[in-house]
């Protein structure tokens, strides 16, 4: 599901079958052309065994609880009750508080960069914030569980919870005791982590729309911010949900870094981003290996089978808005 | 399982022999082997790493596996438990350079150990959990033996600042309590029974707890649910549960940092973390009703202290055991093999592993930081490994003993 090769698959679909220049004459064409069919296929088996191993796996689990897997919250091998929604509710608010926190830091940078930055600027400031997605995903781990959750537990939520927590309704979202580790500082990681690929994409987004949407707004008396809201972002609007859709995804599956400051506890699934939680990922991650039992081995995996579902899902609304505002920006060239 | 229990018979011991045997442990392990543990910091509670003494009845069994022995598989593969993964590496690496055997363990966890066993896609296993009957049912080539590898210990470990040096006590109703989250504050009545003199703060317990599936989990949930039905009934037993209450962190440095980032928590590490990351640790109360200081010592003795009470085919757990220096949050970690082993090539090599392991290997234990196996169950794991049989109904282990 990365980038690179579900981008090669659509610029291979894109081009479609190929003209083949000497009409399959030629050998050694005929042989190529079979070497990379058969690459493409191969990959196209893999997942599909991927899917079929987990399925096979899962179903001792699936078909025991049913729809009850998905929406009860108790998780005990001991006494073989699995069900995952509080696994599942970790995961989407770890995620949505990531994109709360990314998407505007992330969209404004771009706009900075496509818009504003002179021209010396835009590539070492791209540059560095892109970097940050090679960081290994267990660095950020260390560094939240040493620096950021001793910070969220001494400072941040104390404040948030002085604050935003006396508000009514609201302060629902931060009650409870300040730990450190918990769906909120969890969030915060992950939204550090995905900044670079929803800045990266939304930059690109930007950048293609075009110079003619800006002129004519230039032209009518616009100022440079009626410009970016009158006619950049609508432009690029599907573009800009794509690429925080595919930041979604990657804070979707995202294991260690999580693992190390979501608490991995707690089946509540209460209203306060303080409680410590779990996600999907994380819950594999931990119960994997000592997964002794038939029926707690095959829940773990049905877990597995839920997050690549979901992913997939996520994953491919993502690309369907990328692609069409990417499409639109083609055909309106 | 029908052959070992017959054999067995004839040499269970009594008690008074087995606590003889935990005494005397315990005596030796307060003599010059005790001093380094005085070169402890003074800010951390001191935890001596006491070596236990080699033993004599052990030595009897060593030396016999010394060499290479004609006819027998030069490669073994094992698979499992994680906890005894480097005390297994220590062992097959001397044991190739003695025998010429090449074992190869990968340590991927037990539950992956008794998983590969039971399918036979090894030639034994590991586990830090006994395997339960209806695991042993499913095995694919019939009975699996239990053979103990070395002891492994938990204790508690806590974080209050305005304790100092002070060592505190628990009981199983104190430490049940907390992990059941019916103690919420650190100045319950329950542990200050426990601590008289000692001021415990007005403060909110966090108890932390490993989040992954883990062998110390084990013996620790074996502990609780020991000691309250309560828990038993509500946790149980596994090596992972569903926790009450508290916080989740993954390794034992998971834990052991996530009880000194937060004041005021409690956890539970493997006795090795602990001693070598000098982690204050608590006194635990056994039986006898003595507080014990968690050493090596002290869990040889639980062991050599339940050894009177164990099950002849070894699967059995040590926690809460009877004697007066008994360590009561203890447990072994198995080695597992087939019973009948169909290539006569490797039911020797296998047999001769067992015997050396349970022997020769017993004296690096000590020195990597886990209890040997008290002379008691070898005797006992000497009969398992007698036990195991080639094609033929013949005895696996080549070499003659005196009388067997």
């Amino acid at each position: 599901m990365d980038l690179a090769s579900s981008e090669a698959t659509r610029v291979a679909q894109r081009q479609g079958p190929t003209p083949v220049i000497g009409g399959g004459t030629n050998v050694g064409d005929r042989i190529f052309h079979l070497a990379v069919l058969s690459a493409a296929q191969s990959v196209l088996v893999l997942l599909a065994a991927l899917v079929v191993l987990l399925f096979i796996d899962a179903k001792e689990a699936l078909g025991r609880f049913g729809l009850s897997f998905l929406t009860t919250t108790d998780w005990d091998p001991v006494f073989e009750k699995f069900g995952t929604a509080h696994f599942v509710f970790g995961t989407l608010v770890t995620s949505l508080v990531a994109l709360v926190l990314a998407a505007p830091l992330a969209i404004g940078t771009a706009l900075f960069l496509a818009e504003y930055a002179p021209r010396w600027l835009r590539e070492p400031v791209a540059f560095v914030i892109e970097l940050l997605a090679v960081i290994p995903s267990i660095i950020f781990g260390l560094w939240g569980f040493f620096v950021l959750a001793p910070i969220m537990r001494g400072y941040v939520e104390p404040f948030l919870k002085a604050t935003v927590g006396q508000v009514p309704v609201l302060g629902e979202l931060f009650s409870g005791p300040a730990i450190g580790k918990d769906l909120l500082t969890a969030g915060v990681v992950l939204a550090i982590m995905i900044l670079p690929t929803v800045m990266a994409i939304a930059r690109e987004v930007v950048r293609s729309v075009p110079d003619t949407q800006r002129e004519g707004m230039i032209g009518l008396g616009a100022t440079k911010w009626e410009t970016i809201t009158g006619a950049v972002l609508p432009y690029a609007r599907s573009g800009l949900v794509g690429a925080v859709m595919l930041g979604f995804a990657r804070a979707f599956g995202e294991t260690m870094a999580v693992t190390m400051v979501i608490g991995n506890s707690s089946n509540v699934i209460s209203a306060s981003l303080l409680t410590p939680g779990y996600t999907m990922a994380s819950a594999i991650a931990n119960q994997f290996t000592e997964a002794d039992k038939e029926i707690y081995f095959s829940a773990v995996v049905a877990v597995a089978l839920v997050l690549l579902l979901v992913s997939v899902i996520i994953n491919g609304l993502a690309r369907l808005l990328v692609w069409r505002g990417a499409g639109n920006v083609a055909t309106r060239r | 399982m029908e052959s070992p229990n017959r054999r067995l018979k004839g040499c269970r011991l009594n008690g008074a022999s087995a606590f003889a045997t935990a005494a005397l442990l315990l005596v030796s392990a307060c003599g010059p082997a005790a001093a380094p543990a005085n070169t402890a910091p003074p800010a951390a509670p001191a935890l001596p790493s006491i070596a236990p003494p080699p033993s004599s009845l052990v030595a009897a069994g060593s030396g016999i596996v010394k060499e290479g022995f004609p006819g027998e598989a030069k490669a073994l593969n094992g698979a499992g438990a994680t906890f005894p993964a480097v005390l297994y590496s220590k062992w097959f690496n001397e044991y190739e350079k003695v025998t010429g055997v090449k074992v190869n363990y990968q340590s991927i966890g037990s539950g992956g150990g008794i998983k590969s066993i039971s399918d036979a896609t090894i030639d034994f296993g590991a586990t830090d959990s006994p395997m339960t009957d209806e695991q042993l049912k499913a095995a694919k080539n019939g009975p699996i033996l239990h053979i103990p590898a070395a002891l492994g210990a938990v204790v508690p470990t806590y974080n209050i600042p305005e304790l100092g040096g002070q060592q505190l006590r628990f009981s199983a109703g104190s430490l049940t309590g907390i992990f059941l989250g019916q103690i919420t504050k650190w100045n319950d009545p329950k542990i200050a029974e426990d601590n008289p003199g000692m001021t415990l703060p007005n403060k909110e317990i966090v108890t932390v707890h490993r989040s992954d599936g883990s062998g110390t989990t084990y013996i620790w949930v074996d502990y609780l649910s020991s000691v309250s039905k309560e828990w038993k009934d509500k946790a149980g037993l596994g090596t992972s549960v569903n926790w009450p209450v508290g916080l989740g962190a993954k390794g034992n440095e998971g834990v052991a940092g996530e009880v000194k980032q937060n004041p005021y928590a409690i956890g539970y590490v493997e006795l090795i973390y602990a001693i070598q990351n000098k982690l204050g640790v608590g006194l635990v109360k056994n039986k006898a009703g003595q507080y014990i200081e968690p050493n090596l010592a002290a869990v040889t003795a639980a062991a050599a202290g339940a050894a009177k009470n164990v099950a002849p085919d070894l699967r059995v757990s040590i926690v809460n055991a009877d004697g007066d220096a008994s360590y009561p949050i203890s447990g072994f970690t198995w080695l597992l093999a087939y019973q009948n082993q169909n290539d006569k090539a490797k039911g020797r090599a296998i047999t001769r592993a067992l015997w050396w392991a349970t022997h020769d290997a017993q004296r690096f234990n000590a020195e990597l930081g886990y209890a040997a196996v008290p002379d008691d169950i070898v005797r006992r794991s000497e009969e398992l490994i007698l036990s195991i049989t080639t094609a033929g109904g013949q005895r696996a282990f080549p070499h003659q003993l005196p009388g067997r």
